[in-house]
């Protein structure tokens, strides 16, 4: 590890249980680390995060897929502007999320910290996601900070809560499937990353959300005329996920639009699948889930599951719409659009195919790209998950499949 | 630096794993730089912990056995016959190279040579005579190495072989090697034809006194000078012994021509060594044999002293484990073969000679030694890969031997066993190849990397002594 002598960070991906030592190590070098590996013991996380803590040093993750620290793409990653807003991110997909739709925006990034999902859990007690916050609260650059998770722990909550308090810049915290809700906290991760837009410029936030709203209105529309298409007996949504959190933004919004929500990893309202490999209902499978990646690459990467799934959707008589996350970026499948056009174009003559894609016309798939062979193979292309999940719920509702 | 720092630098990353992340930060123009990283060798955790612990009082062991390692002073003192002077040698014993292995268990080559020994000790005139005493029990087996011995190949000595007798001038011990036949059908290959035979009785006649006399005349010659002094002119004295046996003939040849009256004698055995680039390899072995038995039975040091092959089994001896043996399969080296024969020929790795690369030399120093990369089927920049990456193994550099190429840098020295665990990387070896069937004789050279079983089961017997 000596071999730049001013090296700074260390991307460990290294397996699990070589983990930790390694990341010991790049502490002990006073390097900063970020760890994409998973299965490393949770004691070994603790240890890791408290000698981080007493030195002054950043540890992301473990199982932490995605960073952007000063403009670089660490891990899986997406090229986005930067700019003034900082996120702090205790999952993958819900910061290349709000990154994406950030960048989109024309708004930029200053910094953008994984955690890894444990961290706000009660064990390792949001050590990182705490120092990271207090970190960009310091930072010039940084004009509003972004807090994204599933829902942390009480205790947690309450730790990150104290330092937001004592933060005098504007923080915009989502926290997908809390309950119950806070007024005025956004519930989507889109709302959350146009909330931040607005207050890096200095706009009123509530403005902002007006056009997203108003937006509901075409994607009713919408949502009828894709139910007209449907044949009867087809009533259900079923969601394809690779993203474990845009999967948990979509079982939420699901939840409050119709009954009924199934989920190999279940939040909010959503009831747990029998069998992760069969939908129920409306259902929202994340691929990415522990029992679908042993041996194999993660869904990002892989579509092979996917492709398999979606063709057993679309034969299964019940289901009205398919609901898919496109995950662009650095690490991801260089083409995902050709990876799926045919298998798509094929169950749209049975079923609509929505998806939304997660990334930017800067990343090496390029996102216009892959939009227009998506909408080519009949895909109707949202323009964020929130958007997509709340399409598909609307023609579950036309369909009387609530 | 304080994370609020970072932020404010330009990110300088090490890339531990997936090769891809690099690729990336690459793209964007971020500094990065690949760590090639491979998990350690699968040892038992309980070994791992008791290795841990001790870390302490092991490295303080081997930087004890590497001050004896570096300080030894091999010289050539003399000549005698194996029986008179090897330590332990029966009239009816055969010395082997590799780990202990019985008559049963021997393959090909190392059988073969031991028919050719008994043929040539004349206690048998026939190969299947031979064959049946060997396999009778009365003929007993044993490893030149632990007899203060090492010999190339199947590293047969037999009772009345002479053998040259060199003395480590520091720490006063001996070691034993007999002199080397030369290429082509020769015994330690496991050639027993009447050529064979022949030669090594002309050897034990002419070549045995004359050199016993000129070395006489010199009273001691200084190996370790010679040794130096080559890996300066492209040998590694493993594979490439050109340089060593060169200047070994300009020492040798005025004190042969003032010892020997007999001028057929003194033509036939400068012509001898002259014409067999390999000669100085029976004096390298020793040397590195010498140097390293000195540091033998040091507690807690985890340093290899004997690394060996019999053709079956792999072994090896750390100094703090005694004289207990850790063992695997032998591998069959990649090799670019003699006309007309393939892999499928070639015998597992036999020979005592990467004795040489335990103490530095041979696959270690190879990037001294261009030349041998083309003999046994590689480029220079693999040769300087392969020596880079024993630097990862060993825990020191050598005070004497240097690799010209790399600024003069010293050798990678004393192969540690915990550093083979952890980096999981094992002994490089350069080497030849013999056929597999007794008889027929060298068919190749070639590199490979020493077996993993040995090594891991060496760590955890480590452990085990450190525990009791």
């Amino acid at each position: 590890l000596s071999i730049i002598p001013d090296a700074n960070l260390a991307l460990i991906s290294v397996p699990g249980r070589y983990a930790a030592d390694q990341a010991m190590k790049a502490l002990r070098c006073e390097l900063h680390v970020m760890l994409f590996s998973d299965n490393v013991p949770l004691e070994k996380e603790i240890e890791l995060k408290n000698l981080a803590k007493e030195k002054g040093l950043l540890v992301m993750g473990p199982d932490c897929g995605t960073a952007i620290i000063n403009g670089s793409p660490l891990g899986f990653a997406n090229v986005v502007s930067r700019g003034e807003i900082g996120i702090v991110a205790a999952s993958g997909t819900g910061l290349q999320e709000v990154s994406s739709i950030i960048s989109n925006e024309g708004a930029g990034i200053s910094q953008a910290i994984g955690t890894g999902g444990r961290d706000v859990k009660k064990d390792v007690g949001g050590i990182m996601f705490i120092e990271a916050l207090k970190a960009l609260a310091e930072d010039g650059d940084t004009k509003v900070i972004v807090l994204v998770s599933k829902p942390p722990d009480k205790e947690v909550l309450r730790s990150i809560w104290e330092v937001v308090e004592g933060v005098e810049k504007c923080v915009v915290s989502v926290f997908l499937g809390a309950e119950p809700k806070v007024s005025g906290m956004p519930s989507t991760l889109e709302e959350a990353a146009l909330r931040a837009i607005a207050l890096a410029k200095g706009e009123n936030p509530e403005e902002v959300v007006k056009p997203v709203e108003s937006r509901e209105g075409k994607i009713r529309e919408l949502a009828k005329q894709e139910a007209q298409k449907r044949e009867e007996g087809q009533r259900y949504a079923r969601g394809i996920f690779s993203g474990g959190t845009l999967a948990t933004e979509a079982q939420v919004l699901l939840g409050e639009m119709v009954s009924d929500v199934y989920s190999n990893i279940p939040v909010g309202r959503a009831s747990k699948l029998e069998d992760p490999l069969r939908s129920q209902k409306n259902t929202v499978v994340d691929l990415g889930d522990d029992q679908f990646t042993v041996g194999r690459p993660h869904p990002m990467i892989d579509y092979s599951l996917r492709k398999k799934r979606i063709r057993e959707e679309a034969r299964d008589p019940q289901t009205a719409v398919i609901l898919l996350d496109i995950v662009l970026g650095y690490g991801a499948n260089p083409d995902p659009a050709a990876e799926l056009s045919q298998v798509i174009r094929q169950a749209s003559k049975y079923v609509t195919v929505v998806c939304s894609i997660t990334g930017t016309d800067q990343d090496p798939q390029n996102r216009r790209l892959m939009e227009k062979t998506l909408k080519d193979a009949d895909v109707v292309v949202m323009p964020t998950n929130a958007a997509a999940s709340r399409l598909a719920g609307y023609i579950v509702q036309c369909l009387g499949g609530e | 630096m304080p994370i609020k720092e970072l932020f404010h630098k330009e990110l300088k990353v090490i890339n531990l794993g997936l090769p891809s992340f690099k690729e990336s930060l690459d793209d964007v123009g971020t500094a990065a730089v690949q760590v090639d990283w491979k998990p350690p060798i699968e040892v038992a955790e309980e070994s791992r912990k008791i290795i841990k612990a001790k870390m302490p009082q092991i490295e303080r062991a081997n930087k004890g056995a590497m001050d004896i390692i570096l300080r030894g002073l091999p010289h050539l003192v003399g000549l005698e016959r194996a029986i008179d002077v090897i330590p332990g040698m029966k009239p009816n014993m055969i010395l082997h190279a590799g780990p202990p292995i019985t008559w049963e268990r021997m393959c090909g080559p190392l059988r073969g040579a031991v028919v050719g020994g008994i043929i040539y000790e004349r206690k048998a005139e026939t190969p299947a005579e031979a064959e049946r005493l060997a396999a009778s029990g009365e003929m007993k087996y044993a490893p030149c190495h632990e007899h203060n011995t090492v010999g190339p190949m199947a590293g047969v000595v037999t009772p009345s072989m002479p053998v040259f007798v060199l003395k480590n001038e520091e720490f006063g011990d001996h070691a034993y090697c007999t002199m080397n036949e030369g290429l082509g059908r020769v015994l330690r290959y496991g050639a027993y034809s009447e050529e064979v035979i022949d030669r090594l009785r002309w050897m034990e006649r002419v070549l045995y006194p004359t050199l016993k006399r000129a070395v006489g005349k010199l009273g001691k010659i200084d190996l370790k000078h010679i040794i130096a002094q080559a890996l300066h002119m492209g040998d590694e004295v493993h594979n490439r012994n050109r340089a060593a046996t060169s200047l070994l003939h300009r020492i040798l040849a005025p004190a042969i021509v003032k010892t020997c009256d007999d001028r057929e004698a003194v033509a036939q055995v400068l012509e001898f060594i002259h014409g067999n680039d390999h000669f100085f390899l029976n004096l390298s072995m020793p040397a590195c044999k010498v140097t390293l038995d000195a540091a033998r039975d040091i507690p807690n040091s985890s340093i290899v002293v004997a690394m060996t092959r019999n053709g079956t089994d792999f072994g090896i001896q750390l100094s703090g484990t005694g004289g207990e043996w850790f063992t695997g399969p032998a591998d069959v080296p990649d090799a670019l073969f003699f006309p007309g024969f393939t892999r499928d020929d070639a015998n597992p790795d036999i020979g005592d000679s990467s004795i040489t690369e335990t103490n530095g030399l041979g696959g270690f120093a190879i990037a001294a030694s261009p030349a041998i990369v083309q003999f046994v089927g590689g480029s220079t920049a693999d040769a300087i890969r392969y020596t880079r990456q024993m630097y990862e193994i060993t825990v020191a550099e050598n005070n004497v031997y240097q690799i010209p190429y790399l600024n003069f840098r010293g050798t990678p020295t004393g192969i540690d066993v915990i550093r083979v665990v952890e980096k999981n990387t094992l002994p490089f070896i350069d080497t030849g190849v013999a056929h597999k069937e007794p008889g027929i004789g060298q068919v190749g050279a070639g590199v490979l990397h020493a077996s993993l079983e040995p090594f891991r089961k060496a760590f955890e017997g480590l452990a085990a002594k450190l525990k009791g």
